[in-house]
């Protein structure tokens, strides 16, 4: 489905964000790709729609080269690829309506999305999803009426609103609180799983990351030093990728619900929080 | 834990310019010394301040008892002329300074657009608009044309560079989510760039409104028409009883246009 070969970004400062990655993500797979600050996981995920410009190597999408696009292929190579923000990038001054149905631009001509004349079919859709991800009511406020975690529904909405093939989410729970944060994540996930979309998920906290994805792909200082399923993730291995710290007093917890899973009470406990 | 003294007690600010503490006094008694030699060179001619008083008094004196029926024809042409001159010039600046604003922001526009709008902003900035009015008389004669193409065109430098730089400004994230959707330059420019600047552009064209009636009673000083001109005639004539009531409609239509414009900002924001 997407397929990364030897991916390399160099910024002009001389930086080596990213260096031979590679990679291949199979339909429906949610990867949770973590790495410390300055890793170049924000790079990697803006190098496959090409928000940011790679320096070589090649990404497959299908059987499109995304880095050999310009101009009109690349347009149109973006709207098959869906993109979920930090600090949620809505307009804030358009409403939700316009916002989720900015997912549609790469496919309306620029009159008719001037005019705001979309077809029923993409109307239709974006009511749809908006009543998914449970904002139904809220299509004619504007983005900045809204709290953290609807503005991320909203994103959510419109990457959706695109019918992607894939899925780039850039830390989609760095400002929410930790309930919010879990009920976004599972929307995600869900999404994915409903329309076996492959995902990549740029994510800081490795609980979540655990919790959510299907694989786990560890970056560090641009070069990939972890690639496996959730439960592989040892103490060892996340020293491997963040460095020297007493990674069992934080994952304490949830490596205790692992072991007495029986103890269903304790379990959604800490799910809710 | 207890906190361990490092012996150190005084701390002061370091000098953020001229870190060099010789180059620093240097540098400052010399701006010292030109400062005093520079007020010493100014000559004022103290009688002629004198005889400018007695003027100047007999100018308030005539502005407390505003005189506007005498001249009322005049000045009422003068106004409808000054407003015209302004409302078209600003409209028309603003239709140009649009797309001028957009090429000159660095994130949408390609390079070469961007020096040639710059450029344009520059040359339209260069000149203050009393030298652009002289010109365009000479160039378009006598009259209220000459004040349009002046105001027009001071407008551009004003509106483009200020949009320019507000467009600048916009928050990139939303620009990126656009452009990630698949969108045109065009489609990025309408959903993430539009509304984020929208309320700028409306506050500074009300802004430029108010800028260019304040300077179409100016320029009609050199001849490019409106209530300026009107202004012009009642001093040479030592009628300050008709240029005092000039004066307080100039004020007047400022404080309209300033209350008003105020009311709409806070409206569209």
């Amino acid at each position: 489905m997407l397929k990364l070969q030897n991916l390399t970004k160099t910024y002009k400062t001389g930086d080596k964000a990213l260096q031979g990655i590679n990679f291949e993500v199979p339909a429906g797979q949610v990867v949770g790709l973590i790495g410390p600050s300055g890793a170049g996981k924000s790079t990697l995920i803006r190098c496959i729609n090409r928000l940011v410009e790679p320096s070589s190597g090649s990404i497959w999408l299908g059987d499109t080269d995304l880095t050999r696009l310009n101009g009109r292929a690349l347009r149109q190579a973006r709207r098959r690829i869906g993109m979920i923000f930090q600090e949620y990038a809505l307009v804030e001054r358009l409403t939700v309506m316009e916002n989720v149905l900015s997912g549609r631009l790469g496919y309306v001509p620029t009159w008719r999305s001037f005019l705001r004349r979309y077809s029923p079919e993409d109307i239709s859709q974006a009511f749809a999803l908006l009543e998914k991800v449970g904002l139904g009511e809220h299509f004619n406020k504007r983005a900045d009426a809204l709290s953290g975690g609807q503005r991320q529904r909203v994103g959510i909405a419109r990457a959706l609103e695109q019918n992607p093939e894939l899925l780039l989410v850039d830390e989609p729970t760095a400002s929410l609180d930790p309930k919010t944060s879990r009920q976004i994540m599972r929307l995600i996930q869900g999404a994915c799983q409903e329309r076996s979309l492959p995902a990549i998920i740029n994510i800081h906290d490795v609980m979540l990351a655990q919790q959510f994805s299907d694989r786990i792909i560890g970056l560090k200082a641009g070069e990939i030093v972890f690639d496996g399923a959730p439960d592989e993730l040892t103490n060892e291995v996340l020293t491997r990728i963040y460095g020297d710290e007493d990674w069992t007093q934080l994952r304490g917890e949830g490596e205790d619900h692992g072991e007495d899973g029986g103890d269903g009470a304790k379990v959604d406990l800490a799910e809710g929080v | 834990m207890a906190l361990q003294s490092t012996g150190r007690s005084t701390w002061k600010r370091p000098p953020m310019l001229f870190t060099n503490t010789l180059w620093r006094r240097l540098i400052y008694t010399g701006a010292l010394i030109y400062l005093v030699l520079a007020v010493q060179s100014v000559e004022v001619d103290w009688q002629r301040v004198y005889l400018g008083l007695e003027r100047g008094w007999r100018f308030v004196q005539g502005f407390l008892v505003p005189d506007f029926t005498t001249r009322w024809r005049d000045i009422h042409a003068g106004l409808i002329e000054s407003l015209t001159i302004t409302v078209t010039s600003t409209v028309a600046g603003i239709l140009i300074s649009v797309p001028i604003g957009i090429g000159a922001a660095r994130n949408l526009a390609p390079a070469p657009v961007y020096l040639a709008c710059r450029g344009i902003i520059t040359l339209s900035r260069s000149f203050q608009e009393i030298i652009i009015a002289i010109l365009l008389v000479a160039m378009f004669g006598f009259g209220p044309f000459a004040g349009f193409l002046t105001l027009a065109f001071a407008t551009i430098g004003f509106l483009s560079k200020l949009l320019a730089e507000e467009i600048e400004s916009c928050d990139r994230s939303q620009i990126e989510a656009i452009r990630a959707t698949g969108a045109t330059w065009w489609q990025v420019v309408n959903y993430a760039v539009q509304p984020q600047v929208m309320p700028r552009l409306v506050g500074l064209s009300l802004y430029r409104l108010d800028i260019n009636f304040r300077e179409s009673a100016v320029n009609g000083i050199v001849g490019a028409g409106g209530i300026g001109a009107t202004l012009n005639t009642a001093i040479d004539r030592y009628e300050y009883d008709s240029a005092g009531a000039i004066l307080i409609l100039i004020i007047a239509i400022v404080l309209v246009v300033e209350y008003s414009s105020s009311y709409i900002r806070r409206w569209v924001q």
